[in-house]
């Protein structure tokens, strides 16, 4: 996780504006507010987690990614960030697409359903994974689209989506993801990180 | 009911255009304040009161002996601390509680104004009040807050002064008041003059009072603050102090018997024209009419901090009022952070002990404060 918010941070200029959509209860935006200068936002759709941001005092507005972001002027964000919560969107292709009209770059991390722990978790148990990057049970997990490091790969191909950076990230060791060891990556590395552009 | 020692007011000798077009000057402005002023007089924050409320916004009420309006958020130790804050509030004009309103005496005919008075705005109020800076010499308040109408006068205080503030916080309102708001509101008038003892709104001067107009009007108004869920729950069809129905139109039920109490001592404190003034001031706020229909340029110019806030049950300044702000200041990248907090306590949820409102105001305000001073 450590790792990952380090990327994070490392993906994002000084001095710029930033939306974290599904911002939790704010430990990524606390995490940037202190290790760059930026004016950081979020959206978050829990009350709790909403009230534990702005208490504080975190600028965040309770609300849905999926209907509240048409409320933001296209690229008002230089950088927008989704972490981990992709799969979650009853319609990630509407919501990758406002993404990339309210930031003029997004990062989106996936947790990658190719890890091969979770294809073995498959193959040998037959029962939905469980792994720490996916907790629960598949009668209560939040995670509804759940894609793997190609599938994303593969979407941003398709979409004419521009791919400036592509990590994955294993054991808090990164690397990067191209066309040639792509299939490698999608085996091995537990989370990928994008950093896309229309 | 103004003449009480216990009453601080300031007289405005800097004349105030009114948006009626009349200009009023030497008016009187009733404050109260709470706290302490520090040396470098940024920990200022400036209360607004709703249609009934007044100065008294915390410890006890010295005309009504009661717990003063906002108590429950307002104090030692409380979401907005009067250890670390200086509390200003000030009764708006128009009101009964010592500032410049219908139940004032006019020097020039020696009468009480009654409607004579100048119709005013929530513009007017919120231009009176900011005499209170130049008073208390601070050049920019830590924060500007208020639920209902106290809402709106946060909105039209930024709008009109868009450097004075740091955080503005306007809870359960809305930038343009509805439909349905105005009709409550004119049922409530409607009460009002219906009395027959209202008599044009001259009924000082001929000694005598429309208690019983005001009194229903406050019980219609009452029902409006609360939610359906809230009433049921805590009176359901419970009687009033007896075994069964009387078969009459006495108060058998509980909840008749609590909306009329709360007309009775309603009456005590306030004065009929005045809520005839104030409620007219609400339906006349339009801030997005007055910036031609785009709210969002109300803002333009301010780098002040929001925080909205609004509750599940209040269906009299529903969530989606609210989020029209925010809509509107995220528009133009203004700084805004918004929660809807879960209660059933209707309208009246910002006045009541609600702790996730509470504990998020009294976090917000805190780290916002110690930003500020880094």
């Amino acid at each position: 996780m450590k790792q990952e918010f380090k990327i994070i941070s490392d993906f994002i200029e000084k001095n710029t504006r930033v939306l974290d959509v599904g911002c939790g209860d704010g430990t990524l935006m606390e995490y940037l507010k202190i290790n760059k200068e930026i004016d950081i936002r979020g959206i978050e759709i829990s009350k709790n987690n909403s009230q534990k941001c702005v208490s504080k005092g975190l600028t965040v507005i309770e609300g849905d990614a999926e209907k509240d972001l048409i409320q933001f002027p296209d690229s008002s964000f230089d950088f927008v960030i989704l972490s981990q919560t992709l799969q979650a969107f009853l319609n990630p292709e509407i919501v990758i697409q406002e993404l990339l009209r309210v930031g003029k770059k997004a990062i989106v991390t996936v947790p990658n359903f190719g890890f091969w722990k979770v294809r073995l978790h498959l193959m040998i148990k037959g029962t939905m994974p469980i792994t720490k990057n996916l907790p629960d049970e598949w009668y209560n997990t939040p995670n509804l689209h759940m894609c793997t490091i190609k599938d994303f790969y593969n979407f941003c191909h398709d979409r004419e989506i521009k791919l400036d950076k592509a990590l994955a990230l294993r054991n808090e060791k990164t690397s990067s993801i191209n066309e040639t060891n792509l299939n490698i990556k999608n085996l091995s590395a537990e989370l990928g990180i994008f950093l896309i552009e229309r | 009911m103004n003449q009480n020692a216990n009453i601080k007011s300031l007289i405005i000798d800097k004349p105030l255009k009114l948006d009626c077009g009349q200009t009023i000057n030497n008016f009187p402005l009733a404050y109260e304040t709470y706290g302490v002023l520090n040396d470098k007089k940024d920990n200022a924050i400036l209360v607004f009161h709703a249609l009934t409320g007044d100065q008294f916004v915390s410890g006890i009420n010295p005309i009504t002996k009661k717990d003063g309006w906002w108590s429950y958020a307002v104090g030692p130790n409380k979401a907005i601390d009067t250890d670390k804050y200086f509390v200003i509030c000030a009764n708006v004009i128009g009101g009964c509680l010592g500032s410049f309103g219908p139940s004032n005496t006019s020097s020039d005919t020696n009468k009480v104004y009654g409607t004579t008075f100048p119709i005013i705005t929530i513009n007017d109020m919120v231009n009176a009040q900011y005499n209170l800076l130049d008073f208390f010499k601070i050049k920019k308040l830590l924060a500007v807050m208020g639920g209902s109408m106290g809402g709106m006068q946060v909105l039209q205080f930024i709008s009109n002064f868009p450097e004075k503030a740091r955080i503005a916080i306007p809870i359960a309102c809305t930038s343009s008041h509805s439909a349905q708001n105005i009709a409550f509101n004119e049922l409530g008038r409607q009460s009002i003059m219906a009395d027959t003892n209202w008599l044009n709104g001259d009924y000082a001067n001929q000694n005598t009072n429309p208690a019983k107009g005001l009194s229903v009007a406050r019980m219609a108004a009452h029902i409006t603050y609360l939610s359906k869920n809230g009433l049921q729950e805590k009176f359901g069809r419970k009687l009033q102090e007896r075994d069964d129905l009387k078969f009459s139109f006495d108060a058998d039920f509980q909840i008749e018997s609590y909306l009329r109490h709360q007309g009775s001592v309603f009456v005590d404190r306030f004065d009929a024209n005045s809520y005839l003034y104030i409620t007219r001031a609400m339906d006349y706020f339009d801030l997005t009419k007055e910036y031609g229909g785009n709210l969002s340029k109300a803002f333009e110019k301010t780098k002040t901090k929001f925080l909205v806030i609004s509750f599940t049950s209040d269906w009299l300044y529903p969530t989606s009022e609210n989020k029209e702000i925010v809509i509107a200041l995220n528009a133009i990248g203004a700084d805004v952070a918004f929660v809807e907090i879960e209660s059933d306590k209707g309208h009246d949820s910002f006045l009541l002990n609600v702790p996730e409102f509470l504990n998020t105001l009294k976090n917000y305000i805190n780290n916002s404060y110690l930003t500020i001073q880094e």
